[in-house]
C-alpha cells in the first residue's frame, strides 16, 4: 500500500509498504532516515521514538498505515539546519553519548519533556526517560545533559 | 493483510462485522508487537486512530463519564484525574510515558489480559463496557461480567468497544501494583480500592492473581458493613488485617515467572490492607471538613 506522510516537515508518499509493518520500518528503510533505531521492536527501549503529530511514540509500535496524513519528527528533524538543538550539544558535551544507539530516542523523548516542563526536577527527567534504556552510559551523564540544555535555555548558564 | 482504515464510528462496525479476520488496531502496543514477532499474521488490521470520537470523553445525561475505546492513559491521567482517581493511578504506572502516549483503556479492554492495570480499577468503580455491533447495537457489559478468561473477553466476534461507562469518584481510590521496577513492570499483582460513601458500599479490583481480573466480593461486603461511613471512626486493626485476608481469599493465583502464587496471595492482602488505610485516612478528612 501507498502511506502519505509528513516527516520533519517534508511530505513523503511511501509505496510497497506491507500492511503489517512499522512506522519504524518505513523511516528507516524507505524514507532513508536511520536515526531512529530498532532494538527490541517491543517497546521496551525507547530507542525508536519519534514525535507522531507532536507526541513521543515508540516507531515500533505505529501502523506504518497509522501514520497516513499524519506529521512524524524524528531525530534527524530536531537540529535546525547545521544547527545542533542545545540539547543535542549538552549530550555530546557531557559525554551522554557512547555508542550512540540508545540516543535518537533520548534525545526526542528529552526533547518533550524540555518542551513541556522547562526546568524539569530530577524526579521528573527520571520518570519521563524511563522508558529509554541506555546499556553504556550508566544515566547519570544523560541526567546531566538533560539539566545542562534546561539551564541553557532558561538563560541560566 | 489488508489494512483497514474506517473514518467513522458507523464504517468501523460494518468492517467489524465484514471482516471477522481483522484485528482491530488502537495504540498498537499490544498488537503490534504480536506482529513484529510474527506471532500474528491477521487477515487484515482495522485501525481505529481515525475515529475521532473514540479519543473523547464527556459526562453523560446521568452524570457519569462516558470515555471513549481510544483515550490514550496520558489523557486519562492529565484529564480525568479528580473524577477516576483510581483509573488515573493505575494508567501512571503503565509501561513508559512512550506508551501511555499511545497506548489505552480500550485496548486494554480488548486484550482482557489478567494482568491488564486498567481493570481493577474499572471493577471498583463498576464501570460498564460499551460494546456495539452494527447488526444489534449497544450492548452495556459491567465490568465484573466482562473478562472471561486469560486474554478472553465478552465481546461477540462482531462487536468493538465504543467507550466504559463509570461514574465520577464520590469517595476516595486507590491502586496499588507489586512489581519490580517504578516503570515498565507487568503487574506481579495489583489492588484497587474505591469507596462509594453514598451508597455505602465498597469497591475492589483483584489484578493479576487469577485468571482474570476480578473482584473480592466477600472482602467487600465485610468492610461496608465494619466500617464507620457517619462518625469516621478510626480503623480497627481487625477490620484492616480481615480484610487483607478475605481480598487474598478472592485471589486463586499461579506461580509464574514474575512471582509465586502463594507471594502473589500475601501481597494481595498487604496491598488491600494499605489501600484500606490510604483511602480511609482521606475519608476521616473529608468527614471531619463537613462537621
Ligand atoms: C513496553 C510495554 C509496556 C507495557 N506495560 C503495561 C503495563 O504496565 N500495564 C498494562 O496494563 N499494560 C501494559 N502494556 C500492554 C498494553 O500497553 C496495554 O494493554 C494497552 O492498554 C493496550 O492498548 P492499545 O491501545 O495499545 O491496544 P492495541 O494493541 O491497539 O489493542 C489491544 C487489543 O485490544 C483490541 N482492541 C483495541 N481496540 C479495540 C476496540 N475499540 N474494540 C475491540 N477491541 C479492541 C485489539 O484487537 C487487541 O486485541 C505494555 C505494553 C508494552 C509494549
Ligand atoms: S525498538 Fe521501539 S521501543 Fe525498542
Ligand atoms: S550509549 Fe550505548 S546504549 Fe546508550
Amino acid at each position: 500500500m501507498r502511506v502519505n506522510l509528513t516527516v520533519n516537515g517534508r511530505a513523503e508518499a511511501v509505496d510497497d509498504v506491507w500492511e503489517g509493518e512499522s512506522l519504524l520500518y518505513v523511516l528507516r528503510e524507505r524514507v532513508g532516515l536511520p536515526g531512529s533505531k530498532n532494538a527490541c521492536e517491543q517497546g521496551e527501549c525507547g530507542s525508536c521514538t519519534v514525535y507522531l503529530d507532536g507526541v513521543p511514540v515508540c516507531a515500533c509500535l505505529v501502523a506504518a498505515g497509522q501514520a497516513e496524513g499524519r506529521e512524524v519528527r524524528t531525530v534527524e528533524g530536531l537540529a535546525e539546519g547545521d544547527r545542533l538543538d542545545p540539547l543535542q550539544e549538552a549530550f555530546l558535551e557531557c559525554g551522554a553519548v557512547q555508542c550512540g544507539f540508545c540516543t535518537p530516542g533520548l534525545l526526542v523523548q528529552a526533547h518533550d519533556l524540555l518542551a513541556r516542563v522547562p526546568e524539569p526536577g530530577d524526579a521528573e527527567i527520571r520518570e519521563a526517560l524511563a522508558g529509554n534504556l541506555c546499556r553504556c552510559t550508566g544515566y547519570e551523564k544523560i541526567l546531566d545533559a538533560v539539566r545542562l540544555a534546561a539551564a541553557r535555555k532558561a538563560g541560566r548558564r | 493483510m489488508d489494512f483497514l482504515r474506517p473514518t467513522t464510528w458507523a464504517e468501523a462496525l460494518a468492517a467489524r462485522a465484514d471482516r471477522p479476520d481483522a484485528v482491530p488496531l488502537q495504540g498498537g502496543t499490544d498488537v503490534m508487537v504480536e506482529i513484529n514477532f510474527d506471532v500474528r499474521r491477521p487477515g487484515a488490521l482495522l485501525d481505529l486512530t481515525s475515529i475521532p470520537e473514540l479519543a473523547t470523553w464527556e459526562r453523560a445525561a446521568d452524570g457519569r463519564l462516558r470515555v471513549g475505546a481510544g483515550l490514550p492513559y496520558a489523557r486519562v491521567v492529565a484529564e480525568l484525574g479528580d473524577a477516576l482517581p483510581g483509573l488515573a493511578q493505575a494508567s501512571r504506572t503503565v509501561g513508559s510515558p512512550q506508551i501511555r502516549n499511545r497506548g489505552t483503556v480500550g485496548g486494554n479492554l480488548g486484550a482482557a489480559s489478567p494482568a491488564g492495570d486498567a481493570h481493577p480499577p474499572l471493577l471498583a468503580g463498576d464501570a460498564v463496557v460499551e460494546a456495539e455491533s452494527a447488526a444489534r447495537g449497544t450492548r452495556l457489559i459491567p465490568a465484573a461480567e466482562f473478562y472471561l478468561g486469560v486474554k478472553r473477553n465478552a465481546l461477540a466476534p462482531d462487536e468493538l468497544i465504543r467507550a466504559f461507562r463509570m461514574a465520577p469518584a464520590t469517595g476516595p481510590q486507590y491502586f496499588s501494583k507489586v512489581g519490580t521496577r517504578n516503570a515498565m513492570v507487568i503487574a506481579v499483582c495489583s489492588f484497587a480500592l474505591a469507596l462509594h460513601p453514598a451508597e455505602r458500599r465498597v469497591g475492589t479490583g483483584v489484578g493479576s492473581a487469577a485468571p482474570t481480573p476480578r473482584r473480592a466480593r466477600a472482602a467487600e461486603e465485610f468492610l461496608a458493613a465494619e466500617l464507620d461511613w457517619t462518625g469516621g471512626a478510626a480503623l480497627d486493626a481487625r477490620v484492616r488485617s480481615r480484610f487483607g485476608e478475605l481480598a487474598a481469599e478472592a485471589a486463586s493465583p499461579i506461580d509464574d515467572v514474575r512471582g509465586t502464587a502463594a507471594y502473589r496471595r500475601h501481597a494481595v492482602a498487604v496491598m488491600a490492607r494499605r489501600t484500606l488505610g490510604w483511602a480511609w485516612n482521606d475519608y476521616r478528612k473529608q468527614v471531619e471538613a463537613c462537621a
